[in-house]
């Protein structure tokens, strides 16, 4: 398979040395079939090593993987009879962020996810997946919809963040973000957010105020960019590896502090590596979240999103440290 | 007799300290705050340079303008004490939650040590400082941020302090006003800091539902998260002059997509004109104008909510 990775390569050249050998047996009519077990043997393990010690920045790099399966890709597999629904309404429509119609398990529900595009043509029209405010309308417009009819809502998450531009701001990045995570956290209908690629800075949450967040476990979910965030940090753009360590953006530090609700698993080596599986993953994972969610009312439904953001973040009350009174 | 009569019976407020207190503004190291005689000796807390035109001008001048430039009109950045006395009707104030502080919950190099700074350098427990008192005579619930701590970043500590702020408002039936400065989530506590966008949004959308009045004040400068949260979702948005604001500053947009920008981007006026607020108003205007909004929602001797 191409695409691999730079920490890939290792794996690669037993894998071509293995086909080598294969190819020279088949040639010469000799029996390799010790060796080529050896070999295999080695690249089982050597797999096994590599990618349960992955460091956070190859974590990143398979999150951002250009094969990595996307929204759409999803859509396909998980869902059925899906109809694609376009535009805000209010002024265009925005290609990073594609929603519509479809049933999970027969049940009519409302999909809304960032798109990032398959080749470079297709990632210029969607702006690699960073929505424009209309690209947030465009989604709040059908989750509006799905409240209305009682649907559950299902997103996908897999931005590196808004779009830096003029026009984005003149349009109301930062209104656009803050409506939908107003919006969101008083819908009556079961909403479940899936992080499958990068999750980055508001971009990424206006679409994530669910009752159930979960993260494919390859994913990364930050406060922004790490290259956004070096700048920030240090005035340099080139140090995002330190700053995506010191940011602990992978599944188990974003479970351990409470952020998701779940981490699914991915095959080894990635999501691309096998898509049906990941697929079959995802849509059990929602199958079972959504059956426990059914049970309860409207109400029920806004309590438990709320409870579920109202308790993050870490603070202590320092009795007697009262500065400014 | 009237509802803010029998309010003001009740309460006892704390006064905020009007004694010296040091400032650091957006990080131009310390500053002086304007106090009589202890400072009087010292030449560079008597005189201040305006950072639009250049005049200098006496601090005490500056002061009795309410820290509006004198020559040009700039307004110069308030710490979040500052605008308290100058906001709340005899500067009196009632604080909530002041001794909440921040954690490193993800150990973040560096974090600790720019915190206490911080803490140290201000005189303040984390970026924002809520309570209650009255403007004009209404009772009202305030959250009034600093950009002097860290940037006013938005971390745990802001998130669940404003969190705060919107539930008393919603328990005491009282309106609810943000004056906002930051520069964005604070980086060092990443996707808690993100999370808190969404809790405050949350606890807005029950303020809303149950028909409370939310006005958002925007001041200079205020970036990233928290404009992507609260300081969007007034029912009335109203910005100082000249404060900049946005969801993405300039210099990342020129540097990242190599966009020409216009000198006024992002300004209050430019975001006026681009349907961002509902007006914005010089900051000696502005306790009127709160007053002003505030006695539109009273309904038969309540303010609004709903009832």
């Amino acid at each position: 398979m191409a695409g691999e990775l730079p920490f890939e390569q290792p794996l690669l050249e037993l894998k071509n040395k293995i086909e080598e050998l294969r190819r020279f047996g088949a040639d010469k009519q000799m029996d390799f079939s010790d060796e080529i077990a050896r070999l295999e043997q080695r690249h089982e393990q050597l797999a096994a090593e590599l990618y349960s010690n992955m460091s956070t920045a190859e974590k990143m790099q398979l999150a951002r993987h250009p094969q990595r399966p996307t929204t759409s890709d999803y859509i396909q597999l998980i869902f059925t009879d899906f109809i694609e629904l376009h535009g805000d309404r209010l002024y265009g429509d925005d290609l990073a962020i594609i929603g519509g119609l479809a049933r999970l398990n027969g049940v009519p529900v409302t999909v809304v996810g960032h798109q990032k595009g398959k080749d470079t043509k297709d990632n210029i029209a969607r702006h690699f997946g960073m929505p424009h405010p209309d690209g947030f309308r465009k989604g709040l417009r059908l989750m509006k919809q799905a409240n209305k009819f009682k649907r559950p809502i299902i997103t996908f998450i897999d931005t590196p963040g808004a779009y830096p531009g003029g026009a984005a701001e003149e349009r109301g990045q930062g209104e656009a973000i803050a409506r939908n995570l107003m919006e969101m956290a008083s819908f009556g209908v079961p909403i479940l957010c899936v992080v499958i690629g990068e999750g980055g800075s508001g971009g990424a949450l206006a679409l994530g105020v669910g009752n159930r967040v979960f993260m494919l476990e390859n994913s990364i979910y930050s406060v922004s960019s790490p290259e956004a965030a070096s700048s920030i940090l240090y005035k340099d753009a080139t140090r995002s590896k330190e700053a995506a360590e010191a940011m602990k953006i992978t599944s188990e530090h974003i479970k351990a502090l409470g952020v998701v609700d779940e981490i699914i698993p991915e095959p080894r080596g990635g999501a691309h590596r096998d898509v049906q599986t990941q697929a079959e993953a995802i849509k059990q994972m929602l199958t079972k979240h959504l059956q426990e969610l059914s049970t309860l009312s409207e109400k029920e439904l806004i309590e438990d999103r709320y409870n579920k953001f109202r308790q993050i973040g870490r603070f202590t009350i320092q009795e007697g440290n009262h500065n400014h009174a | 007799m009237q509802f803010k009569d029998l309010f003001q019976k009740k309460r006892k407020y704390a006064t905020v300290p009007t004694t010296e207190r040091t400032v650091n503004r957006g990080g131009d190291g310390g500053e002086i705050l304007p106090e009589e005689k202890p400072r009087r000796e010292i030449p560079e807390g008597l005189m201040n340079k305006c950072p639009k035109c250049g005049t200098i001008q006496f601090t005490k001048e500056l002061d009795k303008n309410l820290k509006v430039c004198t020559a040009c009109g700039y307004h110069f950045k308030l710490s979040a004490v500052e605008r308290i006395q100058m906001m709340m009707d005899e500067g009196r104030f009632f604080e909530y939650d002041s001794e909440m502080m921040s954690e490193d919950p993800l150990e973040f190099p560096d974090y600790v040590g720019k915190y206490r700074k911080a803490v140290e350098a201000t005189g303040m427990n984390d970026a924002v400082i809520t309570g209650e008192g009255t403007i004009g005579g209404f009772p009202v619930v305030v959250a009034v941020m600093s950009f002097d701590f860290m940037g006013g970043s938005l971390g745990s500590v802001v998130g669940e302090k404003v969190t705060l702020a919107v539930e008393y408002a919603i328990q005491k039936n009282y309106p609810l006003i943000i004056f906002s400065t930051s520069g964005g989530a604070r980086m060092q506590e990443s996707i808690l800091s993100l999370m808190q966008m969404a809790k405050t949004s949350a606890a807005l959308a029950q303020l809303n539902e149950q028909g409370g009045l939310f006005i958002s004040v925007i001041t200079d400068p205020t970036f990233g998260g928290v404009t992507a949260s609260y300081a969007m979702l007034g029912d009335y948005i109203i910005a100082e002059p000249g404060a900049a604001f946005g969801f993405t500053g300039r210099r990342v947009i020129e540097q990242t997509i190599r966009q020409k920008l216009p000198d006024t981007f992002q300004t209050a006026e430019f975001n006026l004109q681009h349907g961002q607020v509902d007006m914005v108003v010089q900051r000696k205007e502005m306790k009127s104008t709160l007053t002003r909004l505030l006695d539109l929602h009273v309904v038969k001797g309540d303010l609004a909510h709903g009832r």
